[in-house]
């Protein structure tokens, strides 16, 4: 546990060291912003509530996240410096999480960077809170199952550009896992089973309904089980690969 | 403290090691000597854990590298070919945080530390991020990172690599004022420094070990009584 601690502390530091951290959440709140009032009028619609705001975030995170992720392991093994880290007591498992969790917690800081808006819309009427908590706390789950994905990419290559566009394809391929586009494609060699169970991996669906306030435990078990899944692989990916 | 046995490593095809045997003794500096690609990096790299064997045992302070890797890593320090590490951080974050993955606590942990930065002359470039320095401070902030915990066994890929005359000389001393106490394994293509630190060298080529004696022994060997004909003659001979 102390050494989840200790790597999780160097690696959200050093997202602060760089540019990274500050370019990432100014953009990220201008395009939050952009999109929730542009494209999803929430002053128009006259309504006290957060659903033109939480109804763009997949689509955010699907080019956002890739961009936090590519860095993990990829940078570490492009500068070598993973020798030193898989040289050091730490386990492959606990580097994994340390990691994982300084993303994740960045990420988090940016989306709660964006409480003015949740100020905003209380200024402007009665919105219900419970559910905008609900929304933000389905929401931060998904970026996590985004950046789980990520990650384990991030540790399959060197190439920081080749981990951003493979996990943006596969995050599209997961967010979209239950719309026709995704489903057409694979219906034509795959059991229909098995194209069941492709469509029951829906992001959106499974964000939609937290979203929309509703915590079902399956849900949430959804995003919890892929981020574990995703991060298992992950670890597996780092010890198969790191010496290439 | 390091004793190895049938050491392998294959890569596809090719074989980077080829059934090497060795052990080092506490008080023992070790001389690793070879031609580039020899395999004097896969070796060190399967000692500290990093690449696992194809076949053969290491074994380090009784541990099993295999079986125990934690607490292998735990014994050595490492210092990577390249001195690789965070560019971003400082030397002083930099070893604030290898102390704490060294489980370093309290007073301990800052003696170390300061002891590890006045040894390496550090003091001048603690706040200056690691990838603006020069080469040969990345040389001593990857040394002091690699001695902070005082570890009994200490492996050093090219240390005296890119440095100038200067440099080179402080970190053979530097070598020299520790080595009574530890297990030291260096890897260089400088027989000059295998004259002036180490008691013992082993030639390495195309995966095997060609010579195991010490550095005395070695120029024996040769009707000149100078390394270099030595390292050329033994290392041709094996292409032949």
């Amino acid at each position: 546990m102390n050494n989840v601690i200790t790597i999780f502390r160097r690696e959200l530091g050093s997202y602060f060291a760089t540019p990274v951290a500050y370019v990432f959440i100014v953009i990220f709140l201008i395009m939050s912003g952009a999109l929730t009032f542009y494209l999803g009028h929430l002053y128009e619609r006259g309504q006290a509530d957060l659903n033109p705001f939480f109804q763009f975030h997949p689509w955010l995170y699907l080019f956002l996240v890739p961009a936090i992720a590519m860095r993990l392991w990829a940078e570490e093994r492009k500068t070598g410096s993973i020798e030193l880290l898989m040289t050091l007591p730490v386990s492959t498992g606990q580097a994994v999480v340390g990691k994982f969790l300084a993303a994740w917690v960045f990420i988090g800081i940016a989306v709660a960077l964006t409480f003015p808006l949740w100020i905003t819309v209380n200024y402007l009427g009665n919105p219900d809170n419970g559910v905008i908590f609900t929304a933000y706390l389905g929401s931060y789950l998904m970026a996590g199952g985004f950046l789980a994905i990520g990650a384990c990419i991030s540790a399959a290559t060197r190439n920081q550009v080749i981990a951003f566009i493979i996990t943006v394809v596969i995050c599209f391929v997961f967010l979209l896992a239950g719309s026709p586009l995704v489903l057409n494609f694979f219906k034509a060699w795959i059991p229909q089973n098995i194209v069941d169970a492709l469509s029951s991996l829906s992001f959106l669906t499974h964000y939609a309904s937290i979203a929309r306030g509703v915590i079902d435990v399956r849900d949430v078990i959804y995003f919890v089980s892929l981020i574990g899944c995703w991060l298992y692989a992950n670890a597996l990916v780092v010890d198969m690969k790191k010496t290439d | 403290m390091i004793d190895i046995e049938h050491l392998s490593k294959k890569f596809g095809h090719s074989v980077a090691v080829n059934d090497i045997s060795f052990s080092v003794g506490s008080g023992e500096v070790l001389g690793f000597l070879g031609p580039n690609g020899a395999g004097k990096s896969t070796t060190m790299k399967m000692i500290t854990g990093f690449l696992a064997p194809s076949s053969g045992v290491i074994r380090v302070c009784e541990y099993d590298v295999s079986r125990q890797p934690l607490e292998v890593k735990r014994r050595i320090g490492y210092l990577p070919e390249g001195a690789s590490s965070y560019g971003e951080m400082t030397p002083f974050q930099y070893l604030e945080f290898i102390a704490r993955v060294r489980g370093l606590k309290g007073r301990h942990k800052a003696e170390r530390k300061k002891e590890v930065i006045e040894r390496l002359h550090l003091e001048k470039v603690l706040n200056q991020s690691i990838e603006t320095l020069s080469k040969g401070f990345k040389k001593r902030v990857g040394l002091a990172q690699a001695i902070l915990h005082d570890p009994e066994v200490l492996i050093l890929d090219e240390p005296t690599d890119g440095l100038d005359p200067n440099q080179k000389h402080e970190v053979r001393e530097f070598i020299e004022s520790i080595a009574s106490e530890k297990v030291i394994v260096i890897s260089t293509h400088i027989l000059d420094e295998v004259d002036a630190i180490c008691s013992r060298a082993i030639i390495i080529d195309d995966g095997r070990i060609l010579v195991d004696d010490t550095p005395d022994g070695l120029r024996s060997r040769s009707s000149s009584n100078r390394l270099d004909d030595v390292f050329r003659e033994i290392t041709r001979a094996s292409l032949t």
